[in-house]
């Protein structure tokens, strides 16, 4: 459909703009599909509003404690989601998130109960933090060293650390949870100022500088161009293998963090902290919007599918429905959004039926 | 044409050699800015051959490359394309989700300053460039931001050489950069080549496409087994002169 419509030039004769075929393309499949994980989240916010208020005569989303607790719920998976936002713009995948904030959450544990004594409660943490999150990232080196150099598959490459992460972490643990001595610690994990939790405000600051990261620095720009197209990349001068042990590196950063402050709301580090939360945070990404093959995707898409999965969670749990639901509930999500995500590339592919 | 000026391109005595296969073998030519030299031959006459050896991705066996009278010698694609010779693939080498400006400037995307201090890029610079650059090569488009995926063949194609454009390219090396398109997109490229052409770049133009050859190019150099069949001015010769020196009548 697109060449015919372009009128055949004579030699210095514009071409008609582009514009009414690419604002037709836009059409309202395209609009709803972008927009989809906010789409979700509202008719699910209304959904539960509706039920709490006709079963319970009380409000579900105007209640502070509800949306502390969704944001609290949110947290973990959307850190891990963030990471995993890049990694899948470019392509690829992360499978070992989940066990390595778990590796995480045990490494800070230790750490923070090693030093505590000597150093002070907030020294302590802080240290301790930081040394958990530079622990995560070796993982996410040599998850990077073997999609980049060695050219192995990156669910492949990830699924092995996946296993070794897991290991080692329930190695350091001793097979059990290691408890947290640190009163700084844990209140940094459930304090709170002006009724919002620590670990929300820590999480919505990295969040942001994840945003800013992904949409407006080379970095980012470099990783859509991976995603969409390899070669045109490394065409234009881009370092593919630099570009791809850093983006494992930093999506173990972040599975890091999620650990460090999973740690610190539960007082204690835990190797499969992060198990369930691997499959959440990547139906965050695709019900964010991001495409499994890879070039698409925003950080903005995957805060609201995030909140999509823990409204589900929590609300499923504030009504009072049996836990296995959210499964069932998530479930579907992931599977419409996907097919309005087909739906729409059909409709704006434009190149390829020429 | 323009015989008496310095060449942009020459190629003398150019060979290179896959162990025992001559893949090319004792090759000259000349280009003279602002001409378009069509390269013919069948497959395997070694027309890749000569235009990887010439954009840096081989090392010559023997012969050498002089630019604008200067000798040259390429390790990588990139020292080739930072002297300005460019080659645009069959297969565009585009990111297909960014847009025209990204697509020009990436890899090497402009910085700007928000609020003084944080770094970020600078889309606004990229979409003038756009524009600027893409009005030069007579295309006009109204939504520098969309994506090129939303493009057509052709005009993608123009995408690829406005990014060649616009990093001042002064030789640009095209592999089939009509095969794929139909036959208004064909002719837009024609044109492109035409507007290239005045702003005085030399360009190397592959095709299997005879009659595109006959309508772009000032010359057509002939290539079968790795040497120089023929060399012809267009306005000199007809299809069927082409097609003997092509497969060797």
């Amino acid at each position: 459909m697109t060449s015919s419509q372009i009128n055949a030039p004579a030699e210095g004769e514009h071409v008609k703009p582009q514009a009414d075929h690419a604002d037709r393309a836009k059409t309202v499949v395209q609009r709803i599909a972008d927009l989809r994980a906010w789409l979700f989240l509202a008719v699910l916010i209304v959904g539960f509003e509706a039920w709490s208020r006709l079963s319970f005569g009380g409000t579900f989303i105007f209640n502070g404690f509800n949306l502390q607790s969704i944001a609290i719920f949110a947290v973990a998976p959307l850190l891990l989601a963030t990471g995993q936002t890049f990694v899948i713009i470019s392509g690829g995948i992360d499978l070992s998130m989940g066990f390595i904030m778990g590796l995480a959450a045990v490494v800070a544990a230790h750490a923070i109960n090693t030093f505590t004594p000597g150093l002070g409660l907030p020294l302590a943490v802080l240290l301790g933090g930081i040394i958990a999150v530079a622990v995560a990232c070796i993982p996410g080196i040599i998850n990077g060293l073997l999609v980049s150099r060695l050219k192995v598959p990156p669910f492949i490459g990830t699924l092995g650390m996946f296993g070794v992460a897991r290991g080692v972490a329930f190695l350091l643990a001793g097979g059990t949870t290691v408890p947290v001595s640190n009163s700084f610690f844990a209140t940094i994990g459930n304090g709170r100022i002006f009724n919002v939790p620590y670990i929300v405000i820590i999480t919505a600051i990295f969040v942001l500088g994840m945003h800013y990261l992904l949409g407006q620095t080379r970095f980012g720009q470099h990783n859509y161009a991976i995603g969409a197209n390899v070669k045109a990349a490394s065409r234009c001068g881009i370092n593919i293998k630099s570009h791809l042990l850093r983006l494992y590196i930093l999506s173990a950063a972040c599975a890091g963090l999620a650990g460090v402050l999973y740690a610190a709301r539960f007082n204690a580090g835990a190797a499969q902290a992060g198990e369930p939360l691997l499959l959440d945070s990547v139906a965050a990404v695709v019900i964010g919007g991001a495409s499994l093959f890879g070039g698409s995707g925003t950080i903005i898409g995957t805060v609201a599918g995030a909140f999509v999965i823990a409204v589900i969670q929590y609300g499923l749990v504030f009504v009072n429905v049996e836990p296995f639901w959210q499964f069932i509930s998530v479930g579907v999500v992931i599977i419409i959004s996907v097919l309005i995500d087909q739906a729409q590339r059909r409709f704006s592919g434009g190149r390829q039926d020429e | 044409m323009n015989s008496g000026t310095q060449p942009l391109l020459e190629v003398n005595n150019l060979s290179k050699h896959f162990g025992a296969v001559r893949a090319l073998d004792d090759f000259s030519m000349v280009i003279q800015p602002g001409e378009v030299v069509a390269l013919a031959g069948d497959n395997g006459a070694g027309k890749t051959t000569l235009i990887k050896t010439i954009s840096g991705v081989f090392r010559p066996s023997s012969g050498e490359v002089k630019l604008k009278g200067e000798p040259v010698s390429f390790a990588t694609p990139q020292e080739a394309r930072d002297k300005g010779i460019e080659t645009i693939y069959q297969d565009l080498a585009l990111a297909d989700n960014l847009s025209i400006g990204a697509n020009i400037f990436l890899g090497r995307e402009p910085m700007t300053r928000k609020l003084g201090f944080i770094p970020v890029l600078d889309r606004k610079k990229m979409a003038d460039a756009a524009r600027d650059t893409m009005a030069l090569l007579d295309f006009h488009v109204s939504r520098m931001e969309a994506p090129v995926s939303n493009f057509s063949g052709g005009q993608r194609q123009a995408v690829a050489i406005g990014r060649a454009v616009y990093w001042n390219a002064q030789i640009l090396i095209m592999d089939e950069p009509t095969a794929a398109l139909g036959v208004p997109e064909q002719r837009k490229v024609i044109s492109l080549i035409h507007q290239l052409k005045k702003q005085g770049r030399g360009i190397i133009f592959i095709s299997h496409n005879l009659q595109d050859i006959f309508a772009v190019s000032d010359r057509i150099v002939v290539l079968r087994r790795g040497v120089m069949a023929g060399e012809r001015k267009i306005s000199e010769t007809t299809h069927d002169e082409v097609v003997k020196l092509m497969v060797g009548g």
